[in-house]
């Protein structure tokens, strides 16, 4: 018993060392003078900046900051960034109650939002928010020696609502002349768990096919039948492992498997990081919204040539002005590094998503935009 | 010691508390408010407590005969102590591999390996309820889910066994012997009726387990949440509890987070009438 309590006695005395010195850490960064940016004279051309970048928002992008923020911090060596996972809600709500510097999240602030009182932002300052993450979402499916197969939207909805059962069914060989296709009970998987992947699929097929697809846009799959998988990699790992199966996935997740083309206006699509980048660039601007409040109305039905509407996009928030400006100096770096080809490079590596930088005209908008950033 | 068991107590009353205070507004929660699309609470709660009871007799059907016959293999039929020290030794092995890492082998390794089983199940005894409908090609089934639980709680109720038989009065056993009984029917007369009560306890303390069991489940398990169904064999299976709790929360707000837990108190409920009604028989069992 009293060895219990000296044990407990040590690590209350820890515990509270460690809230000390994080109490320490915010202080000192509170008091650093405003608009003083200590050049590292050793540093290269970039000007080297110092202290410490919080953000927080979507875990869609965990994978991705990851890599942005390793590649940052090798060009910029003072400088901290942190990225807390907490969701696209929670990381908002932080952004407007004010402490951290940006936000990562899968649906933009509302346009009543976008204007202004974020506590993170200078009194007066509006909002820049661009799209920084971009993932098309394959069609993926196993079958024996077939790696490609055309499927338009309605033949897409009706497998996985059930009404289409056999892989050798009509629908499927009328878009699909010169495949073999076997004689095999179609298994669909979705999603057993919430998720935004379903959401964009389920979204795409309210979309283009609004006949055989009722259920709407949902996140959590909204049906019965069919497989249930836990999160991306049980998805991969269902439909590796399953003769006849088909779902939706992270296109950077499903390479050792067979992916759909996907009927874009009188064209088949298949997942390619141009094609994503090139979806977002023909959807048109949400009405309403600031300069560099770069939001896209995505045109999940769009028929222009090469694009391949099935994506998950996920965007950066910042603010236009801010009080300090050395955040403002952090903010505009990190962010510029993240839209640049370099940035986008590394997200795909690591994440798989696809490079916006592939769309001239996307990515000169979102450069204007991060442009605005400043204090 | 007494403050101890007032402490464990208090710590009940508050998980009690906690669950149903942040769970009630569930329970009166109508359509678009719940998770799963369910209408209202009940038909949220009844098909996941009948996948939680499922999945649990059925890691109990299939782990109760090798956990007496591991037991007793530990203890009467052991040609020599250290076998048996040995054998107990694994056991407890077994019950500190993690659950997460018994979840990733039912996906990786048995799932797949069980899909020509279940073929072969669907077409010499699809007449059965458990084995009609078409078979998952996959191979993550409630049955697969049940193996892998079944495996999870093997060692606790092996265990209880090995403990009870090894009480079991040397009069007794001699007793047996010297009436010319051989060593399984000294087994049957002697050790079993003894021990009656512990097999059951651990039977009980092995459900309650797999009635909890979240990991393993939800990575195994190719769930329909709102199902209720006898079929071991489809791509479409009921949920647990524990496992849907844990697959749903990470993306829940607001209303449908009070469903969750108010799904953890009917699972606690489950439980609680699980280990009184293990007691009882227990108890019934010992007076015999």
């Amino acid at each position: 018993m009293k060895l219990g309590t000296s044990k407990r006695a040590v690590a209350a005395a820890a515990a509270t060392g460690v809230i000390w010195a994080a109490l320490a850490g915010c202080a000192a960064n509170e008091e650093q003078p405003s608009g003083e940016i200590t050049p590292n004279s050793s540093g290269p051309a970039q000007a080297q900046l110092q202290g410490e970048l919080n953000g927080a928002g979507a875990s869609s992008q965990s994978a991705a900051q990851e890599a942005w923020r390793a590649g940052f911090v090798a060009l910029q060596n003072g400088v901290t960034v942190n990225y807390d996972p907490v969701g696209s809600g929670d990381g908002r709500k932080q952004f407007t109650a004010g402490g951290i510097g940006f936000v990562g999240t899968d649906a933009p602030f509302s346009v009543e939002d976008a204007g202004g009182g974020h506590g993170s932002c200078a009194a007066d300052s509006s909002l820049v928010e661009v799209p920084v993450y971009i993932s098309p979402i394959a069609v993926a499916f196993n079958l024996e020696g077939i790696d490609s197969l055309n499927l338009a939207p309605n033949v897409i909805a009706d497998i996985f609502t059930g009404k289409i059962a056999n892989w050798n069914d009509a629908a499927i060989a009328a878009d699909n002349p010169g495949v073999e296709l076997p004689d095999l009970k179609i298994s669909p998987v979705h999603r057993s768990d919430v998720s935004g992947t379903t959401g964009n699929f389920t979204d795409y097929l309210a979309a283009t096919a609004p006949e055989a697809w009722t259920a709407g846009e949902t996140e959590e799959w909204p049906q019965a039948g069919g497989e249930g998988a836990e999160k991306t990699q049980g998805m991969v790992q269902a439909l590796t492992a399953g003769k006849g199966s088909i779902g939706y996935v992270d296109a950077g997740q499903a390479r050792d498997l067979g992916w759909a083309a996907i009927k874009v206006g009188d064209e088949w699509a298949k997942p390619t990081a141009e094609g994503a980048a090139k979806a977002v660039a023909v959807s048109s601007l949400e009405s309403g919204r600031g300069e560099g409040d770069v939001v896209y109305e995505l045109n999940r039905a769009t028929d222009a040539a090469g694009a391949y509407p099935l994506i998950l996009v996920s965007y950066l928030a910042a603010c236009e002005k801010y009080e300090d400006a050395n955040t403002a100096e952090l903010v505009s770096a990190y962010l510029k590094y993240v839209t640049s080809d370099e940035g986008q490079q590394a997200a795909a590596a690591n994440a798989g998503s696809a490079p916006l930088t592939a769309d001239a005209e996307l990515s000169a908008k979102v450069s204007a935009a991060v442009e605005r950033i400043g204090s | 010691m007494k403050g101890a068991a007032i402490a464990v107590a208090l710590v009940l009353v508050g998980v009690l508390v906690f669950l149903a205070v942040n769970g009630s507004p569930a329970f009166t929660a109508g359509e678009g408010e719940l998770p799963a699309h369910a209408k209202n609470f009940l038909a949220l709660a009844a098909p996941l407590a009948f996948g939680s009871l499922w999945v649990a007799v059925i890691a109990l059907a299939l782990a109760a005969l090798p956990a007496v016959g591991v037991a007793l293999a530990a203890t009467i039929y052991a040609p020599a102590p250290r076998f048996g020290r040995f054998l107990g030794a694994v056991l407890d092995l077994l019950a500190a591999v993690p659950s997460v890492v018994f979840g990733l082998w039912g996906l990786m390794v048995l799932a797949p390996v069980m899909v020509p089983l279940y073929e072969w199940l669907h077409a010499h005894a699809g007449w059965l309820p458990f084995f009609s409908g078409e078979p998952s090609v996959t191979g993550r089934t409630v049955l697969t889910a049940g193996m892998v639980v079944a495996v999870m709680i093997l060692p606790i109720m092996a265990a209880m066994c090995r403990e009870s038989f090894a009480l079991t009065p040397p009069a007794l056993i001699e007793a047996a012997y010297a009436l010319g009984a051989t060593r399984w029917e000294m087994t049957r007369a002697a050790v079993l009726p003894v021990a009656r009560s512990g097999i059951v306890a651990g039977g009980m303390l092995g459900l309650g387990r797999a009635l909890g069991e979240t990991m393993a489940v939800a990575m195994v398990l190719s769930a329909t949440p709102d199902l209720i169904s006898l079929n071991v064999i489809s791509s479409e299976n009921p949920s647990t509890i524990a496992a849907f709790i844990a697959s749903t929360f990470p993306e829940s707000t607001g209303s449908a987070v009070s469903a969750l837990i108010g799904l953890g108190l009917v699972l606690f409920a489950i439980s609680l009438v699980v280990s009184i009604a293990g007691r009882r028989i227990a108890k019934k069992g010992a007076a015999r």
